[in-house]
């Protein structure tokens, strides 16, 4: 079985997904979380942000980073109902990535609790959260 | 039933392999311990992100990846929640440097260092032990709902 994690991610990626089960389930799940649109990379967080789904969501946003023109990325938390810092790291780790190029990261649809994690980890100065008004916060 | 009947204490241990997909069941299974006391959703997700820290702790720097086994023992004592999330690993040469926001041994893994910074600020009181070798304690406390309340009426 050729497993995709391992596709590009080199030594850092084995390391990240020892902890992990190889499970293709929710390899495909994941698959509908991405989309670009024009050159934005909308990603809808899944329900529960813990270091398990980081991995994942890490190396599949990295892919998505190398072989599509991604300028922006835009993290939809409209179905997240638990975060913890393996969030934080997601996006500041994407961020690293793009920021070279003059990229920015927007948060939608954090409610109260995700924007405390987010103000906690000192993150909004990178992180524009735009509210539902569609103005930034 | 509740726990006024065993003199206002309850107690419960928990093993399980230090797996990430353990993750979601360990903090589930401490915040559905604590419903007897009826905490409110911001408690219940304060201890949630604080166990999911510890536990995520465990599995990446205390095993790092390799199998082992994570013990949490809590303790409810009136309105008072102790937790306490144990490993065999490596544990930590330089407990101070590593609660210092941000700081982290692993950034390859886009760790973001605000592990023990997330469990101080969910928590009221925590407490870190460790011998390189042998393992880590991670001890938290918080006070929880509306139980003082209900006492008075005895």
């Amino acid at each position: 079985m050729s497993y995709p994690l391992f596709a590009c991610g080199g030594q850092a990626a084995e390391t990240a997904s020892a902890g992990s089960f190889p499970d293709n389930r929710e390899e495909e799940v994941m698959e509908d979380r991405f989309q670009m649109i024009g050159q934005y990379l909308m990603i809808r967080m899944p329900e529960e942000v813990d270091h398990h789904q980081a991995v994942i969501l890490s190396e599949k946003a990295d892919r998505y980073i190398l072989k599509e023109k991604v300028d922006h990325i835009v993290f939809d938390f409209e179905d997240t109902r638990f975060m913890d810092s393996s969030g934080i790291g997601i996006i500041m780790g994407r961020y690293r990535k793009i920021a070279c190029f003059g990229g920015q990261v927007y948060a939608i649809h954090a409610d109260s609790r995700i924007q405390r994690i987010i103000g906690i980890s000192g993150l909004k100065k990178v992180l524009h959260i735009i509210e539902e008004d569609g103005h930034e916060q | 039933m509740n726990n006024r009947e065993y003199g206002n204490r309850n107690e419960m241990e928990l093993t399980f392999d230090a797996l990430s997909a353990n993750e979601g069941f360990a903090r589930v299974a401490v915040a559905a311990f604590t419903a007897d006391l009826n905490p409110t959703l911001e408690e219940i997700s304060d201890v949630k992100t604080a166990v999911s820290e510890a536990v995520t702790n465990c599995i990446i720097h205390g095993y790092e990846g390799k199998p082992g086994k994570i013990q949490i023992r809590c303790v409810l004592e009136r309105d008072l929640l102790h937790i306490e999330i144990e490993d065999k690993g490596t544990g930590i040469a330089d407990v101070e440097k590593a609660m210092e926001p941000l700081f982290t041994t692993r950034p390859e893994l886009d760790r973001s260092g605000m592990g023990f910074s997330f469990m101080e600020a969910f928590m009221d009181d925590l407490e870190v032990e460790s011998t390189p070798g042998e393992g880590t304690i991670v001890r938290m406390k918080k006070k929880l709902g509306c139980e003082p309340f209900i006492e008075q009426e005895e």
